[in-house]
């Protein structure tokens, strides 16, 4: 018996598409292009900035060496906003893992308007910045405090909290808003991690007579440790770099006292018009980002050998 | 140990029936097979007496205990292996066996005394150390074997252990797992779709369809003589041959079936034995070395859907060729009856013997 059709038509020659180096580069390019003229470039001018006495609206600057870096370091403003930094962005990765964990188990249950839940928990990651340390700053407000209110009525206050007034309670208004606004985005992340618990290994666990806890800690959260690892990255570098919500909140007050790194370099450096300080003050969150880049990019190249 | 009792058993998701009333009774130290083919309910059954479900009706028992909703699944004495083994891949082979024991807060140096038992009795001693992924499939079975068995449970559930490996392990790891069960006596449940495993290692042998136990009985029984035509067209491969009414040899309303190694040439047979003969014209041959598969068809019965299979052993050189009609014959006692409406085995009527074709 004979097959009904005959032997298929090959292409005559290769086409563009075929040449993969050349397909390659040409494709690579943007992305490249788009590193080096928006990333690049004022990485290198920040660095040059910062050893020079340049201001904002001149064109002529000369070079001052060490001496930015010398009188920042000096200055117990930029010491209180490293250590703020430091404090803000340890205690926000905390309290997100530990919310984002316990709301995804909750979130990975099946109950009744789970849909619209889910909706309401993504609501502070797409709600913008500024509209939301509005509303917050209402919450804190000298007089109008609905935290303060609430207490006072349920019988746990007795004096007043001035939250936006004291360096203390204005660095924990500061937390709250950061973790509130970050903790979503980890729980989703939390969340897509659990599908990766294979089922029958916590079945095989709760067989072993394993409770809820132990399940929880030793099986569960292993597994889970990469994704959180990345959520916390990611936070880090979220609250590390973010100016808007301290200088929306507080302002760096009272008496500059809750600045974080960006707020001290903004306020130096463009509002001040001391570009030199300002990018020395700014170039010290080098260490942090760069900490979280290293993580991210070990987890990126683990995940692409496949072996956990 | 203790023995498994199951009384009218249901287990429903959503209106599906996955386990449509099952009574079962396993006693203390057997081993049995659930067998069935995929989606029968037999996985369903076997977690629902781990307590991983919870049934929608009925009672399990476990030595005499009745394992209601109330009783968790760690309280029931109960170790359970699964398909893939669901080792914990982040804890070493001793951090995977101790970790029951550590579940019921045994004192370290009993953990210690307990894990290295199991596995000198495994002879994974060399591997304490070594994290999961990198064992081989055999060894991974036996880990998860001393992390079921460190516990001492009444009961022992396997879910098709032998699926993830390879043909050539698999009877090695078959033949590990029975003479495990028999050294430690443990009463066990083990359910796999995969007929040869089922008549291999089961004392007794469930056949499950559709949510129900269709047969309970040794693996001979099962085999030789099947409660009704799922369990004989289920088991045996190629599966038991089955004849529409055919006068001479049933009533109307009854399939008549043999096994197609029981089917052979009738020159095969002495001139007095009690013999069925048939004109059996064969299709086509298929040597496979140890035997020889002959498809084809009946004059009495043809239907190009489902073949006549005849299964010739390789000692039988007899000469058979293709495109032929030949005398073939099946001793009388081995013919089976059914009934056709509700599939149930029949008795043999027991006038209609002779010749088929006559």
């Amino acid at each position: 018996m004979r097959l009904p059709f005959g032997p298929i038509e090959l292409p005559p020659r290769e086409t563009f598409a075929d040449r993969e180096s050349l397909l390659a580069k040409v494709m690579l390019a943007p992305a490249v292009l788009y590193v080096a003229v928006l990333v690049g470039i004022p990485f290198v001018l920040a660095i040059l900035l910062s050893f020079s006495n340049a201001r904002a609206g001149s064109l002529s600057f000369s070079w001052v060496g060490l001496s930015n870096y010398a009188a920042v370091l000096s200055d117990p403003t930029f010491r209180r906003a490293l250590l703020n930094t430091v404090i803000v962005t340890v205690a926000v990765q905390v309290l997100v893992v530990i919310l984002a964990t316990a709301a995804a188990m909750v979130f990975r249950a099946a109950f009744v308007g789970k849909r619209i839940m889910r909706f309401f928990l993504l609501l502070p990651w797409a709600v913008p910045i500024t509209l939301a340390v509005m509303a917050w700053t209402w919450i804190f407000d000298s007089t109008f405090s609905v935290v303060n209110w609430t207490l006072k009525v349920a019988g746990l206050l007795h004096g007043w909290l001035y939250w936006l007034g004291s360096p203390t309670l204005g660095l924990i208004a500061i937390i709250i808003v950061q973790v509130w606004r970050l903790f979503p985005f980890a729980t989703v992340i939390v969340l897509a991690g659990m599908t990766s618990i294979p089922q029958d290994v916590v079945e095989a666990a709760i067989m072993d007579g394993a409770g809820f806890w132990r399940r929880l800690f030793q099986i569960e959260l292993p597994f889970l440790l990469p994704v959180v690892t990345v959520a916390v990255l990611f936070g880090i570098v979220y609250t590390a770099t973010n100016m808007s919500v301290v200088y929306l909140l507080t302002g760096g007050g009272p008496a500059d006292s809750t600045h974080v790194l960006p707020t001290l370099a903004f306020q130096r450096g463009i509002e001040g018009l001391d570009l030199g300080q300002g990018a020395a003050i700014a170039l010290f969150l080098l260490p942090f980002l760069l900490v979280a880049a290293i993580g991210m990019l070990r987890i990126a190249r683990r995940s692409e050998m496949g072996s956990p | 140990m203790a023995a498994v009792e199951i009384r009218d058993l249901h287990k429903h998701f959503e209106g599906h029936r996955a386990v449509d009333g099952v009574d079962l009774s396993v006693e203390d130290g057997e081993f049995v097979v659930l067998l069935g083919p995929s989606g029968c309910g037999k996985t369903t059954l076997l977690r629902t007496i781990a307590g991983l479900e919870e049934p929608t009706s009925g009672e399990i028992r476990l030595g005499g205990r009745v394992l209601s909703r109330d009783v968790p699944p760690r309280a029931r004495k109960i170790a359970m292996m699964f398909q893939s083994y669901a080792l914990y891949p982040h804890r070493t082979v001793f951090g995977n066996i101790a970790f029951p024991l550590k579940a019921l807060h045994t004192p370290r140096d009993e953990i210690e005394e307990k894990v290295r038992w199991a596995v000198r009795m495994f002879d994974i001693e060399r591997y304490l150390d070594r994290y999961p992924r990198h064992l081989s499939g055999g060894e991974r079975q036996r880990v998860a074997l001393c992390r079921a068995v460190v516990r001492e449970p009444q009961a022992f559930l396997l879910d098709e252990p032998l699926s993830n490996l390879d043909a050539k392990q698999r009877t090695t790891a078959r033949d590990e797992l029975k003479r495990f069960q028999e050294d430690v006596g443990i009463t066990t449940v083990y359910v796999t779709h995969d007929q040869v495993e089922a008549m291999g290692l089961g004392d007794r042998i469930a056949v499950m369809n559709a949510g129900k136990v269709h047969q309970f009985g040794t693996p001979a029984e099962v085999y030789e003589h099947p409660a009704d035509i799922f369990v004989a067209t289920f088991i045996g491969l190629p599966p038991m041959n089955l004849l529409e009414s055919i006068e001479a040899l049933a009533p109307a309303g009854m399939l008549v079936g043999f096994r197609p190694e029981h089917f052979l040439p009738r020159s095969a047979f002495g001139e007095d034995e009690d013999v069925t003969t048939f004109r059996y014209h064969v299709r086509r041959v298929e040597y496979l070395g140890s035997e020889r598969y002959l498809y084809g068809s009946l004059d009495a019965h043809e239907d190009p859907e489902k073949p006549i299979i005849a299964r010739l052993p390789a000692m039988l050189r007899l000469e058979v060729e293709a495109d032929r009609t030949h005398e073939f014959a099946v001793h009388s006692g081995q013919l089976r009856y059914f009934d056709e409406e509700s599939g149930q085995r029949r008795d043999p009527p027991g006038a209609a013997r002779g010749r088929a074709d006559a």
